[in-house]
């Protein structure tokens, strides 16, 4: 059966004369403005420098729109509105503040189909995905979120709870609006104030939050969205009167802040990279395994920080395993965003593409055995056929950095031990996958894989309940649940 | 057939994991079908359907009034193709031989005490050569479901394999009643029983139990062929039947077909959609992809 | 003519070995009257990295123990405190404490220590929850020992500086290299030898005397470890420990506030710093519910 090595030269073909013709998302209904100004103290204002730079849509590379860019004096004017607006704000009633909260949650499920399309115009993302994971998600993190503010006193019983202050927050790009949910829905409500920072080639979806805050009636200063690059970034992290960073990025940078702010008493909470293992058992049920697998490493073109990048198989299982990947990598449609059965979209930016290509070039140095599927993809636009490297070896780069883009390394293993050994054998530490019939093994394993997020026969999931952080270098503190509240209070 | 020859233990097949099996479904869902490939998909499952008729009080009569339909679909559309076959109890297949003498439509008739499966090895064996004897080229015949849940997985294994034994070169449907499985490992289990015993295609419902298909007892079945077809080379169909009366939902078995098995499953020859008033919604949708207009089903005709 | 005294030598604690310093440095210490007490190792940069080799292979059995069996344990060294409560009692005179701080350090220090042994087995109770995902999950959520955790002690204080820093940690699962007080060692040499007949695993402890101004940067800065805890005030010390930290995400917890023998220096709080949330999803089948079977 299924576990038996194949004797057959038995082949499917999904190149069918029965194909799905495009089904591109109405963007007519949208509202964009040609240019976005900074969004301190409840209002849209013109950046000190008088600069703005262009976002592009990564799938046409055609310009959407300007965004400004702040400097220092525009984030000292967004920390003092914000130091301001928290002297109302922490001391409003949990049950006022939850009441705001629930209300821009439900402002988003209103405007959902907008931050949709905008958030895959701006980011690349396939519009599937946009509309079924990330604004619904972004939403329910509010709407979660809201519901804790006035029951902090529950959820830390004899700690008094008190907010800590102003929090500055950095987001990256590969969930722009997610990522400004899962920051600022629990910084509101522990009654902080923050100022926000989106990455610089995906504003647009946070300066849309900004009008929706906007139009809330949420007190001016009580979030403040400043929009710039990395010197941006550094004029938050180093601002003096912010109690708090949180970030969201790559390792690096994340270890950058840490050393920043290492003379200050500025809190920190890091959710960084990853390099998780994806491990099958033989005993798996192979079929949603391999289901997995594609979700854990081809959702948001790999752009997501708990990919499943490293594919550990079973080696009696092996062969199978990898003919059903590549059978089901077949049936994977890249291409434009907008189409409604687009699976991969558009890589987020040119240098992320060329980074992603630089690494598949690092894998073919290597000596792995490179596949890739054999779909059309534009040629405008920055994309990247689904990739596997077989054969692959603990010491290959491509196993051991982040690759952040649609590329999984195939490495097998024989026993229990040596596939604990050698997911654990790396310095990050975010999240693992299990495949397996047997619920002690299953036990067995999320208890020796150092990770913050274990999925067992599953794979991403996401939820506002659930907390998600790492171990080790991918970072410290929980975002999401009961533990999400804890970066943003005094205990 | 070569392929008895690597029997497996099936008290060991594949296990599924259920939450997983919905999640694949829900991808297939929201495919989006549209202009050119929305009307080749519909004329496809035009072609795949087994009109269907199984009841009590079914008649001569009733018969050649539905074989009329599966052959003049709807005159008003030309180049309409045909239904796959018409499917009837083995007391009608004389009746519907000979209403589609020369259209190509074929006729499959239920046997082995359809729907239960209720009797003795020498009625089954009876049941089927009465059909066959008739002129039916398909058989669809019901598993042994009690026998089956107690583990007597070689007398189901058995029963099938002489059922294709009587039928020669007529293809045999077999059909699990997944409603009376209660597991899609059970599922799992008799798809790959069959297929190792001989089955031509494999079938989820009688119609008479529900849930009769749904889509995640579907993609169990076609996960099943196609491992099955990478073991053995052999090709084996699949049939979806009962609750799938709307053309949205076939479009959305036709998708999962296509993602799963690929292009040659594509056509009535490996895939069949058993039904009775999907044929009419489907008509509905390529009038209203020709007219531009919405359908009412006064214009369509109940067979 | 009276009998000559024996006099303690005082070594280190690593991987539940008392070796002198690798370095073979010392240092003297000195009671008020300026006299030596004992000379003191002078622990080195290797020192620590072969303290932080004993704890790292200790971590696996000592994490993986039952939280019971890590209660009993710290039971047992509280026990073990006790029974030589008159020994710390001297120490700490000699290091010119008054007699009734003295008792009073010892005592509240035995009492953190059975503090700590109770929680062993609660704290991930109440630390840890199920999570009612919207999607058909099970979502739970529990603590795990960060790792290796390096300590920079008190200073002020001899033992209940000591106890108050090393019993959370250990408590929580994780294993922990310490630097002791500079000025007041002796407790916590003296406390190694309570450790190591307590049933705790080699290398789960390991102590070390010296000097932080120059220890700090190379607590810090070690790969392997995984978090860091300051008890001290040394401003260019934090700086430079934060610093450092972000070599390798270490997670730093400043404790320059605390007051050791007030009721606020102990709380399961303490055990949650050096704890990593994770979380756990598997699916859930629906079998015969309302969602109409499968």
């Amino acid at each position: 059966m299924s576990k038996k090595k194949e004797i057959t030269k038995a082949k499917l073909d999904f190149k069918t004369d029965w194909a799905y013709a495009s089904a591109p998302e109405d963007s007519g209904h949208i509202s964009l403005k040609k240019q976005y100004d900074l969004f301190i103290n409840g209002e849209f204002v013109k950046p000190n420098s008088k600069k703005y730079f262009a976002t592009y849509n990564p799938a046409t590379d055609q310009k959407i729109a300007e965004v400004a860019e702040a400097d220092e004096k525009d984030v000292d004017k967004a920390v003092k509105a914000a130091r301001k607006a928290f002297e109302k704000w922490s001391k409003l009633s949990g049950k006022e503040r939850g009441k705001y909260i629930f209300r821009i949650a439900r402002l988003m499920q209103e405007r959902a189909r907008e931050f949709a399309v905008i958030e895959t115009m701006d980011g690349g993302k396939s519009i599937r995905e946009s509309r079924d994971i990330d604004v619904p998600l972004a939403a329910n993190h509010f709407f979660y979120n809201a519901g804790w503010a006035d029951k902090l006193e529950y959820a830390f019983p004899n700690r008094n709870p008190k907010p800590l202050g102003v929090v500055g927050q950095i987001i990256p790009w590969n969930f722009p609006l997610l990522m400004a949910a899962w920051k600022i829905a629990p910084a509101l409500a522990a009654g902080n104030t923050v100022v926000l920072k989106p990455a610089e080639t995906t504003s647009l979806t946070a300066l849309k939050l900004a009008e929706l805050i906007r139009d809330s009636g949420l007190p001016n200063g009580v979030v403040n969205i400043v929009t710039g690059a990395g010197k941006t970034g550094a004029a938050i992290v180093n601002h003096p009167d912010i109690n708090k960073i949180a970030f969201t990025g790559s390792t690096d940078v994340g270890k950058l802040i840490q050393r920043s702010i290492s003379g200050t008493n500025k809190k920190l909470t890091l959710e960084l990279g990853g390099k998780a293992a994806n491990i099958i058992f033989a005993d798996a049920a192979i079929d949603q395994a391999v289901e997995g697998v594609v979700n854990g490493i081809f959702f948001n073109q790999g752009h997501v920080c708990c990919a499943g990048s490293r594919l550990f198989v079973q080696e009696s299982v092996a062969d199978i395993v990898i003919r059903k990947l590549k059978d089901r990598m077949e049936t994977l449609i890249v291409g434009d965003p907008m189409d409604k059965n687009t699976d991969i979209g558009a890589i987020n930016s040119k240098e992320q593409l060329l980074k992603i290509n630089e690494y598949i070039k690092i894998g073919k140095n290597e000596g792995a055995e490179i596949y890739q599927s054999s779909c059309a993809i534009p040629s405008k636009g920055n994309f990247c056929r689904p990739t596997l490297f077989l054969n692959a070896s603990q010491s290959h780069r491509i196993v051991q950095e982040e690759i952040f883009g649609p590329v999984l390394t195939v490495q097998t293993f024989r026993t229990i031990e040596e596939v604990i050994e050698k997911a654990n054998n790396i310095p990050y530490g975010l999240s693992a996958g299990v495949w397996t019939d047997k619920g002690s093994k299953i036990f067995n394993l999320t208890n020796k894989l150092r990770a913050g997020v274990v999925w067992a026969n599953t794979y991403n999931k996401f939820d506002p309940a659930s907390p998600f952080g790492g171990y080790k270098e991918s970072g410290f503190g929980r975002e999401g649940g009961l533990h999400g509240l804890m970066p943003y209070l005094n205990l | 057939m070569a392929a008895k020859s690597i029997l497996p233990d099936f008290r060991i097949t594949p296990t599924i994991d259920q939450v997983g099996i919905e999640e694949r479904v829900a991808r297939f869902t929201t495919r989006s079908i549209k202009k050119e490939s929305k009307m080749q998909g519909l004329k496809m499952i035009l072609n795949m359907i087994d009109l269907t008729t199984l009841e009590g009080k079914d008649t001569e009569g009733k018969v050649k009034q539905m074989c009329y339909k599966a052959v003049h679909m709807h005159d008003v559309i030309p180049d309409l193709p045909t239904v796959a076959a018409v499917c009837v109890y083995p007391s009608m297949v004389k009746t519907a031989k000979e209403s589609l003498i020369g259209s190509g439509v074929k006729v499959a008739s239920v046997s082995t005490a359809f729907p239960s499966g209720q009797s003795t090895h020498e009625i089954k064996i009876l049941d089927t050569k009465f059909a066959l004897e008739n002129g039916a080229d398909e058989i669809d015949m019901v598993i042994s479901r009690g026998e089956f849940l107690k583990g007597n997985y070689n007398f189901v294994f058995d029963e099938i394999a002489a059922i294709k034994d009587v039928c020669g070169k007529a293809r045999l449907k077999v059909i699990f009643e997944t409603g009376e499985l209660s597991t899609l490992d059970n599922v799992r289990k008799a798809s790959d029983i069959a297929m190792y015993a001989g089955a031509d295609f494999i079938k989820t419902s009688t119609g008479k139990i529900s849930p009769a298909a749904t889509m995640p007892v579907t993609l169990v079945m076609l996960e099943a062929i196609r491992d099955y077809y990478y073991a053995t080379n052999r090709m084996v169909g699949m049939k979806p039947a009962g609750g799938i009366s709307t053309s949205k939902l076939a479009m959305q078995y036709l998708v999962m077909l296509r993602e799963t098995l690929g292009g040659a499953w594509l056509s009535n020859e490996w895939f069949r959609f058993g039904a009775s008033s999907l044929a009419n919604d489907v008509l509905m949708q390529i009038a209203k992809q020709t007219t531009g207009v919405y359908q009412s089903s006064d214009y369509f005709s109940k067979d | 003519m009276s009998r000559l005294e024996i006099q303690k030598t005082y070594k280190i604690f690593i991987g539940g070995q008392f070796p002198r310093t690798e370095s073979g440095r010392y240092y003297p210490l000195k009671n008020k009257k300026n006299e030596v007490i004992a000379n003191m190792c002078l622990s080195s940069r290797k020192d620590f990295r072969n303290a932080v080799v004993a704890a790292r292979s200790a971590f696996g059995g000592w994490s993986e123990k039952s939280a019971f069996n890590r209660s009993q344990i710290l039971y047992r060294i509280a026990e073990m405190l006790e029974g030589r409560k008159e020994q710390f009692i001297a120490e700490l005179l000699l290091q010119g404490i008054s007699a009734a701080a003295a008792k009073e350090e010892v005592t509240l220090s035995i009492d953190r220590l059975v503090y700590y042994a109770g929680w062993c087995d609660k704290y991930q109770a109440l630390f840890s929850s199920v999570n009612p995902v919207a999607s058909s999950h099970f979502n739970f959520s529990v603590p795990e020992p960060t790792g290796v955790v390096a300590i920079i002690s008190s200073e002020e204080s001899s033992l209940l500086g000591l106890v108050t820093s090393i019993a959370p940690v250990i408590a929580g699962g994780n294993t922990c290299v310490v630097l002791a007080s500079e000025s007041k060692p002796l407790c916590a040499i003296t406390f190694s030898e309570v450790l190591n007949t307590s049933d705790l695993s080699a290398g789960v402890v390991n102590i070390l005397t010296g000097n932080s101004a120059e220890l700090h940067s190379h607590f810090s800065s070690h790969m392997d470890v995984n978090s860091l805890l300051y008890y001290r005030k040394n401003k260019n010390e934090i700086k430079t420990i934060k610093e450092n930290a972000a070599l390798n995400v270490k997670r730093v917890h400043i404790y320059d506030k605390i007051i050791l023998n007030s009721e606020k220096a102990q709380s399961p709080y303490f055990i949650f710093d050096n704890q990593e949330i994770k979380t756990t999803w598997h699916p859930v089948e629906n079998i015969g519910s309302s969602k109409g079977g499968y």
